[in-house]
């Protein structure tokens, strides 16, 4: 039992592996970035855990600034996936667009609650 | 469409026409929703409403006056003496800074509008401002007809315009416009899957924040939709597009608003939008891999993560639990608790059970505040389910839930009436649709049996929803629909004959056409009913809603009597009283004697301390003496109570009595309910308990009473006063209005000598040694 489970794991970690090999670059740098963003969360919160929570507002804007550009980010690979039947009419320039709009009020809310 | 030139051409003229039509009934919409709101002006004046309203009038006058950055930091000493409140951190904002911004642009622009003109006027202009984000929700919803008749329902609907009459400057003014507003662009970022609208409506979601405590239905209900979306099977990444960014941004926007401030990462209120959004990602996270492997390595995948998912699920569940079981309330605050369980205040939270427009609605509130509606939101139900789409989803979720609140709270009906108005109007549309339908198939039929065969234009529509419109409905339009019918009309002007489709259309649609009598009754019925609609509105806003509460009014067989003797003694306070001397009475009218009377208050409607307000409830119930210490100990100079046995006003200090005794009680033991009462009533009549009697609040109520008709007849309670003839001890009358409705009274100060034991003779007005007076006999000092 555990033995073919242990297999079943590695036939599907291998597929996944084949899998994602095969998307495309861009969207492959999209898929850095938000591994980027979501470390620097979880690094935040390491270190909140060790320091304490004071100031409450920088903890949490800097914490909700990672996972908000995770979110977006992830938001801009679905729209430029070409997987996607929904989005095919979409422009790219127009996602990217759209992307760096909100990423900027995104940024001036962090930079006003920064403290 | 497919066509030949010229039916294509005359195509897009149709629809440019059609467009401008609608953009000209918007205009008539709007101006209407401003109008109906107009007769409070016109019949009594320009005058703020109500108790809370001048509350913001205050705040928007002192942000007019000094400038933004003093509004944030101010620290107001003049309510809640001796604590002061805080109105920067405990107001929201939204409201006061708009009409602030809209006084300041006119005023930029050398239109001299005074800040109480533009306070008065805010709710009529912002609602028509809600029927044109009415008809953008609807047309997302369902299509431009309904929307159009939606917002016409909304501009019109008693129960919103009950909280928007002009005069009533409060935060649902703004805030059913930014609710609309946020609930439009959620759907629209829904059905198109954009950024860019994700984005607007998170800005709009910030605007609703800092409108309204209100905000926690959105951070509830677009998760709750959210679920429904994902437990339906309708997951699409344009889900994931209009809630996840909104609830990262929308959740650091409130953060901003100093009101809210930590709570909106740390009550429960938004705990659902937080595991929602874990929960949309775990489902994303799936759909992804199930996208990119073959379907074995999925059912791999699915069983391998299972087990190991499930056991951390139960620990993440079991902290959270734990977590929020720590807390008494479990991490929710009163006012929220109390609407999930509606017998929660009434037990536990006094304050909160005892204001009118927190109790449940009555049956014929219902209809007379949205009226027609409540029989044809069911239909619009029915409507939104053929076909089901994520927005029509949302809509009925929309509709259940703001059902279930009001049914709480009467005062949530006013979040009622948005849903209410999009369902009818989809119902509405859908019914017309079908019924001209019908008509149209049948004069087609007719006419094509007589050997039509001209120009075809296939061009169809076979229409789902039925826009097809004749002559005939023009003879019986009237009113407000007749705007609707006649859009749809000229849209289809001479719409070519959908009789040259093949025979098995034709069948199809022979099998949903009513017969045309019917068709035509139904119609005439439902402009019948619109006009029910429209004329109860009108009623509505005329006579139920446009009273200013600041300003009585009654007919008597010899003309129009005004009761203006709230502001007489407002006034006379500010002109009679020193600037800081301190005022005392119940906590309904702390508002208006700030804004007003401009005199520091006890307590006052934000009803924030409750230990504050017992305590002045415990001094109106007991006697005199102890009255006049707890006034004393608080640096009150004036104490005035609402009378209105005289003239028979209702909402007097006397009839409010029992919730002084109930707050009171609750914070001071010694004041006992049972003690007032006779029988389980309060009774101020001859058979009045003794401490009843001889409390203050009877007592400066009915001073001098009995000189006005020998009797002392109380009007509203409908009988003579128990006590008739006494003295005050204490208190000196210094004002009662013309009605005797309200009655100022001053403390008097303590004497500067003590009488001695020669209480006996009362004639003697001298002291004797007053070091003489033993500390055992309880002499009253004061006589």
């Amino acid at each position: 039992m555990a033995r073919s489970t242990g297999e079943d794991a590695q036939a599907l970690i291998r597929s996944l592996r084949s899998a994602y090999a095969a998307t495309p670059k861009n969207l492959k740098i999209i898929d850095l970035y938000v591994a980027f963003a979501v470390s620097t969360a979880l690094i935040q919160v390491v270190y909140m855990a060790l320091v304490g929570s004071f100031p409450f507002n920088s903890f949490l804007s800097g914490v909700l600034s990672c996972v908000g550009t995770a979110v977006l980010a992830v938001c801009l690979r679905i729209q430029l996936n070409k997987d996607n039947k929904e989005f095919k009419d979409l422009a790219p320039e127009r996602a990217f667009a759209d992307f760096v709009l909100c990423n900027l009020v995104l940024h001036l809310v962090i930079m006003n609650f920064l403290g | 469409m497919v066509a030949t030139d010229s039916p294509a051409a005359g195509g897009s003229l149709r629809y440019a026409f059609g467009g401008v039509l609608s953009f000209f009934i918007l205009v008539l919409i709007g101006v209407l929703a401003f109008s109906i709101r107009l007769f409070s002006v016109i019949k009594y004046e320009s005058v703020i409403h109500e108790f809370d309203p001048y509350f913001n009038y205050r705040v928007t006058q002192f942000l007019t006056k000094k400038g933004i950055y003093d509004f944030w930091n101010w620290f107001d000493d003049r309510t809640w003496y001796p604590l002061g409140r805080v109105i920067g951190g405990t107001v929201y904002p939204g409201l006061t800074l708009t009409a602030g911004t809209m006084w300041w642009l006119a005023n930029s622009l050398n239109i001299p509008l005074s800040v109480e003109t533009v306070c008065v006027f805010t709710a009529p202009v912002f609602s028509a401002f809600a029927s044109w984000a009415a008809y953008l929700l609807t047309k997302e919803v369902k299509g431009p007809g309904a929307g159009l008749t939606a917002a016409a329902l909304l501009a019109m609907v008693p129960s919103y315009i009950s909280r928007s009459v002009a005069g009533s400057y409060d935060n649902e003014a703004v805030a059913i416009f930014a609710l609309v507003n946020t609930f439009y662009l959620y759907v629209k970022t829904l059905n198109t899957g954009s950024l860019f609208y994700a984005t607007l409506n998170a800005i709009s979601y910030f605007y609703m924040v800092c409108s309204w405590g209100g905000y926690t239905f959105i951070i509830n209900l677009i998760p709750m939709h959210v679920l429904l979306c994902i437990v339906t099977g309708r997951y699409s990444s344009r889900l994931y597009i209009a809630y996840a960014p909104l609830v990262v941004l929308g959740t650091l926007l409130a953060v901003l608003v100093p009101v809210v401030g930590f709570n909106a990462v740390m009550t429960s209120e938004h705990f659902a939008s937080f595991l929602v959004f874990i929960i949309l990602h775990v489902v994303a996270l799936v759909h992804y891999i199930k996208g990119i492997l073959s379907p074995r390595m999925f059912k791999v995948a699915v069983t391998l993560v299972l087990s190991v998912g499930i056991i951390l699920c139960f620990a993440a569940v079991a902290i959270l639990i734990a977590v929020v079981a720590a807390s008494p309330t479990k991490g929710w605050s009163g006012r929220s608790l109390s609407l999930l369980d509606p017998t929660y205040a009434s037990k536990y939270i006094p304050i909160i059970a005892s204001v009118s427009e927190h109790q449940p609605p009555t049956w014929p509130s219902y209809f007379m505040d949205i009226n027609v509606l409540a029989f044809l939101v069911p239909a619009g139900i029915i409507a939104c389910f053929l076909p089901l789409s994520d927005a029509s989803s949302f809509a009925v979720l929309y509709i259940v839930t703001s059902v279930y609140f009001s049914g709480v709270m009467v005062r949530l009906m006013l979040v009622l009436a948005p849903a209410a108005c999009i369902m009818s109007g989809i119902a509405l549309s859908e019914a017309f649709g079908a019924l001209t339908g019908s008509i149209k198939f049948h004069l087609l039929a007719s006419s094509d049996s007589q050997g039509n065969a001209g120009d075809a234009t296939p061009v169809s529509v076979l229409p789902e929803n039925g826009k097809a419109k004749t002559d005939k409905v023009e003879e019986t339009t009237k009113e407000r629909p007749s705007k609707k019918n006649r859009k749809k009309e000229k849209d289809v002007v001479e719409k070519a004959s959908v009789s040259h489709r093949p025979e098995n259309q034709r069948a199809e649609k022979k099998l949903w056409a009513l017969p045309i009598e019917a068709s035509v009754l139904g119609i005439l019925l439902l402009v019948l009913l619109g006009a029910f609609y429209v004329i109860h509105c009108v009623w509505a806003a005329a006579e139920a809603y446009s009273a200013p509460s600041i300003v009585l009014t009654s007919r008597t067989h010899d003309g129009l009597h005004v009761f203006d003797d709230f502001r007489e003694a407002y006034a006379w306070l500010s002109h009679n009283t020193e600037v800081d001397d301190k005022v005392a009475s119940w906590w309904d009218y702390g508002y208006q004697t700030t804004a007003m009377a401009n005199r520091t208050v006890i307590v006052d409607n934000n009803t924030w301390n409750n230990t504050h307000i017992a305590t002045v409830g415990t001094a109106m119930s007991s006697p005199e003496k102890a009255a006049w210490e707890i006034f004393n100990s608080l640096d009150v100079k004036y104490v005035f109570v609402i009378f209105g046995g005289l003239v028979g006003y209702p909402s007097d200090d006397i009839n409010k009595f029992l919730w002084m005794v109930r707050i009171g009680g609750g914070v001071f033991p010694h004041i006992k309910e049972p003690d007032y009462l006779r029988d389980g009533n309060y009774r101020i009549d001859s058979m009045a308990t003794p401490t009843m009697l001889n409390s203050l609040m009877y007592k400066l109520s009915y001073y001098r009473f009995v000189e006005t008709d020998g009797k002392g007849f109380d009007r509203v309670r409908q009988t003579e006063i128990g006590k008739k003839y006494f003295k005050l001890t204490h208190f000196e009358e210094v004002f009662t209005t013309h009605h005797w409705m309200v009655r100022i009274y001053k403390l008097k100060p303590p004497r500067n000598r003590i009488r001695g034991k020669a209480k006996k003779t009362k004639s003697k007005a001298t002291t004797s040694s007053g070091s003489n007076t033993s500390p055992k006999t309880k002499k009253n000092p004061w006589q």
